[in-house]
Formats: C-alpha cells, sequence, structure tokens
C-alpha cells in the first residue's frame, strides 16, 4: 500500500503519446503535417451520396493497412473502429512511452489505468449492425459481438485488456469538452497518488452516423465541399461552421517520480486542470457555454498550476469555426485581463484536421505537447481573412507555422451541455 | 453429400478465426475441445453456431448448442441435420 497515498504536491509529466489524426496517422507523422500545415480534411463520396449538405471531413488514413500488426483476427472480430483507434493510438503511446512489451501471459500493470473518452463513438456498430437487426426481429442473430462494442467503455475496456491494466480503466463524455475532461481527471489521479501512471485522451470513429445530426443542426460548413484544405476556417470572416473530424488522441501521464525512477523521457509537465459547467445560465444553453463558467474555468486552471495570466506564452483554442470563435477569445481576454497587445499566441488545431468531437481535446493536447517539446507552434489554415472581431488580437494569431520559446501553453476544450475544461501544459524542466 | 472429414474440415475453417491458440488447429482432432485447447471465449460459441448455420444452412436450436464442447460434438451435430 502506498502510504503518501494522499499527497496532492507530486509534479505530473507525460511520458508517451500516441496519435491517429486525419492528417497523420501516427505520432511522427501527426509532428510532421503539424510542423508542415498539412491539412487532413477530404472530399468524402459517402457524404455526397447520403446528401450531406457538409461533404468533407477528417478521416485518418492507413488505419486498414495497420491494424493487423497491433491486433489479431480474433480482437478484430470484436472491434469497430472507435475501438482501432483506440487501441492503436493506446499502444502507441505505452511504447512511446517506453513501457516493456505486453503480451495476453504478462502480468496485470497494478500501476497503470486509462480514461479514454469518446463522445458519440461507437454509432457506426448501433447503425449498421444492432438496429437494423433488431427491427427485423433478427435479435437471436446479433451474436456475442455487439455489447462489448456498443457500450461507450469499450474503448477503455479493450485498450486495458491489451495492455493489462490493473488501475481504473474508465470512459467518460462530456461533448466535444471529452478528452480534455478525461486529461484533467487522470492529471488528479496521478497528482494525488492513486496511480502511478494513467493513459488519458480521447476517440471517435468516422461514421456518418455520427456527424449527421450536426449537419442536421445547419453547424457544418456546407460551403467548401469542392475545396477540402480550405473547409475548416476557425477565426475567419468567412467560416460558416465546422469540419467533422475523427481519430484518437492519448496521453501518458505519470508521476514525475515514476518516470525518473525508469528513466523515461519526458515530454512536458502538466501544471494544473479544471473542468467545470455553466449551468445553462446566463446564456449558456445546451449548445452554448456561459462566459462566466469559460472564465472561471481558466482562471481555476491557472490558479491550480499557481501561474499568472503573463505566465501563458501561448493558446491552443477550442476554435472550431463556428460563430463562437470571437466569443471564445473574448472570454480568455476576460479571463486573462491582458490588453489586445499583450495576448499570448493563439492557434486552432481543428483548422488542420476539422472537429474531431471526443477526440478533439485528446488530439490538440498532443499537438500542444509535440509544440512545446520540439518548439514550435503550428500554422492556424484559413483565417487570413480575420473576423472583423478578432482584429484587435491579429499579432497573436499564428498564420505561418513559427518557432516557438515559451514554456507554457493552455489547452481549452468547450461542449455541448455548457461544459468547460483546461489544461496547462509546461515545457519539462527538472 | 457431403463426407464426415469435409463436414470436419470446415467446422475447422469456421471456428479457426476464433482461436486464440491458433498452435491447436495443427493437431486437430474430434477429441479436441473448443475452450480449452483452441482458446475460444465461451462468449464467442454463440457466434461460431450462427457460422454454422450460414454455412451449412441449418437452424441450431439452443438446447442442441449447449451440448457443444468438441470438434467431434460439432461435426456429429452437423451431419445429423444436413443427412
Amino acid at each position: 500500500m502506498n502510504k503518501s497515498h494522499n499527497r496532492s504536491d507530486r509534479r505530473v509529466v507525460i511520458t508517451g503519446m500516441g496519435a491517429i489524426a486525419p492528417n497523420g496517422t501516427g505520432l511522427e507523422n501527426f509532428k510532421i503535417a503539424l510542423k508542415e500545415g498539412t491539412s487532413g480534411i477530404k472530399f468524402i463520396e459517402k457524404l455526397k451520396e447520403l446528401n450531406f449538405g457538409c461533404q468533407v471531413g477528417g478521416i485518418p488514413e492507413g488505419v486498414e493497412e495497420i491494424k493487423r500488426d497491433y491486433f489479431s483476427e480474433e480482437d478484430l472480430l470484436a472491434m469497430n473502429e472507435n475501438m482501432i483507434f483506440a487501441g492503436i493510438a493506446g499502444i502507441d503511446c505505452w511504447s512511446d512511452a517506453g513501457l516493456p512489451k505486453v503480451s495476453p501471459d504478462s502480468e496485470t500493470d497494478w500501476d497503470t489505468g486509462a480514461i479514454i473518452g469518446t463522445g458519440i463513438g461507437g454509432m457506426d456498430t448501433i447503425a449498421e449492425k444492432l438496429i437494423p437487426k433488431v427491427n427485423k426481429g433478427k435479435v437471436r442473430r446479433l451474436g456475442s459481438t455487439i455489447v462489448e462494442q456498443v457500450m461507450c467503455s469499450s474503448v477503455s475496456a479493450k485498450l486495458g485488456g491489451i495492455l493489462g491494466l490493473g488501475g481504473q480503466v474508465t470512459t467518460n463524455s462530456s461533448a466535444c469538452t471529452t478528452g480534455t475532461e478525461a486529461i484533467a481527471d487522470a492529471f488528479i489521479k496521478v497528482k494525488t497518488g492513486q496511480l502511478k501512471r494513467m493513459i488519458a485522451g480521447g476517440v471517435e470513429s468516422s461514421s456518418p452516423y455520427i456527424w449527421a445530426g450536426f449537419d442536421g443542426m445547419k453547424v457544418l460548413n456546407s460551403t467548401s465541399n469542392d475545396r477540402p484544405t480550405e473547409a475548416s476556417r476557425p477565426m475567419s470572416a468567412t467560416a460558416r461552421g465546422f469540419i467533422p473530424g475523427s481519430g484518437a488522441g492519448l496521453l501518458m501521464l505519470e508521476s514525475l517520480e515514476s518516470a525518473e525512477s525508469r528513466g523515461a523521457r519526458i515530454y512536458g509537465e502538466i501544471l494544473g486542470s479544471h473542468v467545470n459547467s455553466g449551468g445553462h445560465r446566463s446564456g449558456g444553453s445546451m449548445t452554448a457555454p456561459n462566459s462566466d463558467g469559460v472564465v472561471r474555468c481558466i482562471r481555476e486552471a491557472m490558479y491550480m498550476s499557481q501561474i499568472g495570466p503573463q505566465d501563458i506564452d501561448a493558446i491552443n483554442g477550442h476554435l472550431t469555426a463556428t460563430f463562437a470563435d470571437d466569443k471564445e477569445i473574448e472570454n480568455w481576454r476576460r479571463a486573462l485581463e491582458l490588453k489586445p497587445q499583450d495576448f499570448p499566441k493563439i492557434n486552432s488545431t481543428k483548422s488542420l484536421i476539422g472537429h474531431a468531437l471526443g477526440a478533439a481535446g485528446g488530439l490538440e493536447a498532443v499537438a500542444t505537447v509535440l509544440q512545446l517539446h520540439h518548439g514550435f507552434l503550428h500554422a492556424s489554415l484559413n483565417c487570413e481573412d480575420l473576423k472583423p472581431e478578432l482584429s484587435d488580437f491579429s499579432e497573436s494569431i499564428v498564420h505561418k507555422m513559427e518557432k516557438f520559446e515559451g514554456k507554457i501553453i493552455a489547452k481549452s476544450s468547450f461542449g455541448f451541455g455548457d461544459v468547460n475544461g483546461c489544461l496547462i501544459f509546461k515545457k519539462w524542466e527538472k | 453429400m457431403m463426407t464426415e472429414t469435409q463436414v470436419f474440415d470446415k467446422v475447422a475453417g469456421l471456428i479457426a478465426p476464433y482461436a486464440k491458440n491458433p498452435d491447436a488447429l495443427k493437431t486437430l482432432s474430434k477429441d479436441s475441445k473448443i475452450l480449452e485447447d483452441l482458446g475460444v471465449n465461451s462468449a464467442r460459441l454463440v457466434d461460431i453456431v450462427l457460422a454454422f448455420e450460414d454455412a451449412f444452412d441449418i437452424e441450431v436450436e439452443d438446447e442442441a448448442a449447449d451440448e457443444i464442447w468438441t470438434m467431434g460434438d460439432a461435426v456429429s451435430l452437423i451431419n445429423s441435420k444436413i443427412q
């Protein structure tokens, strides 16, 4: 038993990462795509066939070709795309952390857990297998593999089994805040000494059945189907809605003590986090944030991190390319109480990969740590025609990849349900 | 009309994807236990029976499916349905 169980002054570092992104499958490919400003948004024939208004999206490439390098045929009989994305990113994250190779015969690792969130993932199995058979009265023909694919925790449960995890293994869901919330909660678990390590982040598959509801709401951009790489336009005056994305982004959070004891490579540190909601009050609703809630969330994360507004060198925004972009930046301005000319640099990873929903926070956290570790800020594409409301902040917006010598990047996510999450990442310094 | 050997080989092919112990497929006999020897997850027996039904165009009642323990049990049951 760990006698210092309740100590909460532990430092929590990042020792591994895994990413399956629309513009790069695998961590190295994702890093290169971020540096080069490569868009992962493409025209999707299936969306045209189904009469979607928005017919472009972000889907990781090459996953089908590599999945047998990660999973047995027997595993794949009961794995949908959501589970495959999470599984590959999780195994990559484990390997990247330098942890020993595991097999079905290896012992349970009681020191590691996982919080892997998903928004609407698993809908492909529900739509393509479950509903058609049930509606035809063929329940008997469903077989044994449906439940383990449609339960929300399928993504964490499968990875937990593959890696033999013995800590808490769970799945959270809080719409577009999901991935960020998973990391925030896992951070607390490690910080308070409940576990040495947690794999944390988010995953979302690429099913039209996930994206259809957003298309029906008219919150997807349906005006750029012929120009896919220009379709995701956060902060642009011509932004007309977000572009759906998919993938998985996972981090290995580890106590500094554990990381140092095994000589692990350290990418960076999480100083603090906060998750809250706005209660659907003061302008907040199921689909819009209460600005006061956002401001409190950011300030609480800074307070926990023991940093002031001037210490934040850059922000990886939520910034989806809806009407809410300028409100988001105004909320940051309120939270930091800085003049526009003193505002940190800000970029939107969604400009490159679209909005990966439950995976967004995870993938964007990986992007944030890559930027801190490798000293760059990636381009925020397609906002050369900045929204007039953001003109005061034009010097802060990263249009082209630039060298970054700062130490702290804040990552925020906001989701349907009026939920907010904020993480404060710091470049690794002993 | 299929011979018993043909049925056995077809059953082996249908069970193979579910075997976590593929080495046992090399020494398969009528006495091979589907769960213990082949390492099939017990939940997957449902899927294997569905595969039998599709491949041999038969219907296997739940009670009969519950009596399938070995390769030989499966072959006997299927033979009784297709003859």
